[in-house]
């Protein structure tokens, strides 16, 4: 099936624009003009997306975005089928709620990345904002499921409130990481910021850097997981490759936080 | 001259006039009822449709700071029910905590017309009448907060209950509130030194004065100024296993008097701990059954997303302990406190499933349906949007049974649900949720459909899913105009503010008045509300002294 293409005719600048319409859901089943057609908004005023994307192709599930569009939001929200490939950086909110199919995002992505998703993938090449993988403000979780991939940076509080799944950063992450996790994994191969785990409960965070931990985290043992060669095993299909060093050597186990109930743990190369 | 209209050919439920399902006309001109128009008349064909007064809510919380703050608390419920503007509707959004907007069309879209906000703080009255001001459509009032007033309880430790009636007069005055509300008397001002009062007799921290004093105190001085509502009562020990003894008692220590116990359903427990916790509804309905002098308003479990939010600030730490589900805790001034937590009720947990079990039980055991009122003490037991729910779980006990299949396999052994057949009529449902409250409440032209009535009526129609049909109004007319048609809201006006004006009792002390400016934080000329600022205001004459 070929993809429907989208190219950027007029990129928001100013205020950004919000378009959930781009969700292979909805384009699946529509003409060109039909998708023409869908609503976006720009502050209060609702416009097509033609108006802002020349489109070519129809009645996919297989979406590319030619062309960076930081000013765009929302992009594959809710999403449970089909890939979004986006030649470029992405605005906000990309892939929150997303219950299947896979987003690639080849530039940048900002802040509530795949926010309280619940399966598929999300990759970025870039860097990625603030809260990726977390929860919304007020929620009791955030990601439920399914994996982030990020190959720069993060922000702050990432996978905060995660429930379960997995992100993997491979560049640096700032503070908070994992903060209030109540399950879920998070690998961490750059170096981390502040007060990484904060508030977690359970769930697991893996730093292959040294870390300065609270002090509500208490050091248990160091031994070789098994779970963590399972872990990297999987993600060589995704083209993450751990040194062999990181695949099967030690780690210093801590657990916490225990401010919390601290069932929470955080592995350290040994 | 005002819009005249007839509803011809409906069957009408008015059991206040003793109306059961007869075929009536009913014609309204100038926003009320009257027995024939004068003129031309727009016709409303109700033939096949059920008519009945519009709703009334004797207990709900729509609107106040503490509303307020449980809105700003969370943010993820108002992510769910989202409702856009239309030309001459607004927005709003909500589930558990709806926004003010929201708030009057929904209940409108259940055929309701009147609504009763439970719980203030006075300091916060004047926050409640302007969002009350937004509400849409409803009529509403407003209960003031005393059970742990400090002037009162100082008032009761020098014994000077004259001064009692003049400051409660004062604050009904000058608040433009409607009645006494109690909660947890004694034990919000015990909280703020960090415990709460275990028994009608325990001494209130420096005050020492017992819960029994400031009931009988309140109850004495509501009948005297001659309130239409009696006192408002959320009693002592809410939530608490094995708590019925202590509503049993506080019913008894009002012998006689005039009493509203608001959500009974709460106050109805046994068993020693929270292991053993098992219904008592069967002795609570018996001593209401008993005791005509005792009206109540369940609040009843609703299955799903709930916010608690009371003044009963002790409880709401035990449930924070309970729930692990995030905590607001304040105290207001000299007044009373404040407490939030959201909760889930599920019906796979036996506590919340002999929770739900409870309140049905109280509906179905109280025989005397004048005296029992629909509510879910919203949000505290779940979004009032569900009472046609709850209307159906009444109406049909094939639905009961189903719903018994669903939850915890304790209600089956440990409650008496199962074996109640009671199934309620529609004239019953007429009563619970529109005369028997506006009788409670003393609002005369409210919740009937006799002549001099306000034309507040819901048309529904026919439905075998009882649930179904009162979620559907095919028509409400609030004030002799038509408010929602065919499920929309089509006309958005504004709703009165009730409040009563209590006799004249005499000036409060001139000292009063230093006393205030040292504990609060206001002055006290900016303290009372000018009936000015109220747009459309509604006086309720007080009656004679009881």
């Amino acid at each position: 099936m070929p993809p429907v293409i989208l190219r950027v005719k007029e990129a928001p600048t100013g205020v950004p624009l919000e378009a959930e319409s781009i969700s292979p859901d909805l384009f699946a089943d529509r003409s060109r003009e039909e998708i023409e057609a869908l609503p976006v908004a720009l502050g209060n005023e609702s416009h097509r997306l033609g108006d802002f994307f020349q489109v070519e192709g129809e009645r996919s599930d297989q979406i590319e975005v030619d062309g960076s569009i930081p000013r765009v939001k929302w992009v594959g929200s809710g999403m449970t089928r089909g890939r979004v490939v986006i030649h470029g950086d992405v605005g906000m909110h990309a892939g929150s709620y997303m219950r299947g199919g896979e987003i690639l995002i080849e530039g940048n992505a900002a802040d509530f990345l795949g926010v309280e998703m619940e399966a598929g993938l999300i990759r970025v090449r870039g860097n990625a904002g603030h809260r990726a993988g977390a929860a919304y403000r007020g929620s009791k979780f955030g990601m439920r499921g399914g994996i982030i991939l990020i190959e720069g940076d993060v922000g702050h509080e990432v996978g905060a409130y995660m429930r379960r799944g997995l992100v993997v950063i491979k560049g640096n992450a700032e503070d908070f990481l994992g903060a209030r996790m109540a399950a879920g994994t998070i690998c961490l191969f750059g170096r981390a910021g502040l007060r990484t785990g904060g508030g977690m409960q359970k769930g697991m965070i893996v730093c292959m850097h040294p870390v300065e931990l609270l002090p509500t985290f208490a050091y248990d043992c160091i031994y070789a997981p098994i779970f963590l060669r399972i872990l990297f095993k999987g993600l060589k299909r995704l083209g993450v490759q751990p040194t062999p060093q990181q695949a099967n050597g030690l780690y210093r186990r801590y657990h916490g936080d225990l401010a919390e109930i601290g069932k929470g743990e955080i592995l350290i190369p040994a | 001259m005002g819009r005249s209209l007839k509803i011809v050919g409906g069957e009408v439920y008015d059991p206040a006039n003793g109306v059961n399902g007869a075929v009536r006309e009913i014609c309204v001109q100038d926003g009320k009822i009257v027995e024939s128009c004068t003129g031309a008349a727009e016709i409303i064909e109700a033939r096949n449709l059920v008519v009945m007064p519009g709703g009334v809510d004797i207990h709900t919380h729509i609107a106040s700071p503490a509303v307020n703050a449980a809105r700003g608390f969370r943010p993820e419920d108002h992510r769910h029910g989202l409702m856009s503007k239309r030309p001459g509707i607004r927005s709003g959004v909500g589930f558990t905590v709806p926004s003010t907007f929201a708030t009057g069309y929904l209940y409108t879209k259940m055929g309701y017309t009147t609504v009763m906000e439970a719980a203030n703080a006075p300091i916060g009255v004047r926050h409640t009448h302007e969002e009350l001001i937004d509400i849409p459509i409803l009529d509403k009032g407003i209960y003031v907060l005393m059970g742990n007033n400090e002037f009162i309880l100082k008032y009761l430790k020098a014994g000077e209950m004259e001064k009692v009636k003049r400051y409660v007069a004062w604050l009904i005055r000058s608040l433009k509130g409607y009645g006494i509300k109690l909660v947890n008397p004694g034990g919000v001002e015990q909280w703020k030194y960090g415990k709460d009062v275990e028994s009608l007799d325990d001494k209130v921290y420096y005050f020492d004065v017992t819960p029994r004093q400031i009931l009988k105190a309140l109850s004495w001085a509501n009948e005297s100024l001659g309130l239409p509502h009696p006192i408002h009562l959320h009693a002592n020990r809410l939530g608490i296993p094995n708590n019925y003894l202590t509503t049993l008692e506080t019913m008894h220590a009002l012998d006689g008097s005039r009493l509203h116990m608001a959500h009974i359903q709460f106050h109805s427990y046994g068993g020693e701990n929270w292991g053993g916790f098992c219904s008592k509804a069967v002795e609570i309905a018996e001593y209401i059954n008993a005791h005509p002098n005792v009206t109540t308003d369940i609040g009843q479990v609703v299955f799903g997303d709930a916010t608690t939010i009371t003044a009963d600030g002790p409880w709401q730490y035990r449930l924070y302990k309970l729930s692990k589900n995030k905590w607001y805790n304040q105290d207001i001034e000299v007044e009373t406190g404040c407490g939030i937590v959201p909760y889930v009720y599920r019906e796979k947990n036996y506590v919340n499933a002999i929770q739900w079990a409870i309140g049905l039980e109280l509906f179905l055991l109280i025989r005397d349906p004048w005296r029992v009122f629909l509510s879910t003490d919203h949000p505290n037991g779940g979004p009032f949007i569900f009472y046609p729910w709850i209307i159906k779980l009444l109406m049909d006990k094939t639905f009961r049974a189903e719903m018994l299949k669903r939850v915890h396999k304790r209600v089956l052994s440990d409650t008496t649900l199962p074996k109640l057949d009671r199934e309620y009529t529609l004239s019953e449902i007429a009563i619970i949720s529109r005369a028997g409250p506006a009788r409670a409440l003393g609002l005369q032209h409210k919740g009937h459909l006799g002549i001099g009535a306000d034309a507040d009526i819901a048309i529904y129609p026919k439905d075998d899913d009882r649930e179904q049909m009162f979620e559907h109004p095919v028509c409400v007319i609030k004030d002799g105009e038509t408010v929602l048609q065919e499920g929309e809201i089509v006309g958005s006006r504004d709703g009165k503010t009730l409040f009563v004006i209590p006799p004249e009792v005499g000036e409060m002390d001139p000292e009063f008045k230093t006393e205030f400016e040292n504990y609060y934080t206001i002055e006290y000329e900016n303290f009372p509300i000018d009936v000015e600022d109220i747009p459309n205001p509604e006086a309720i004459p007080a009656g004679a002294a009881r």
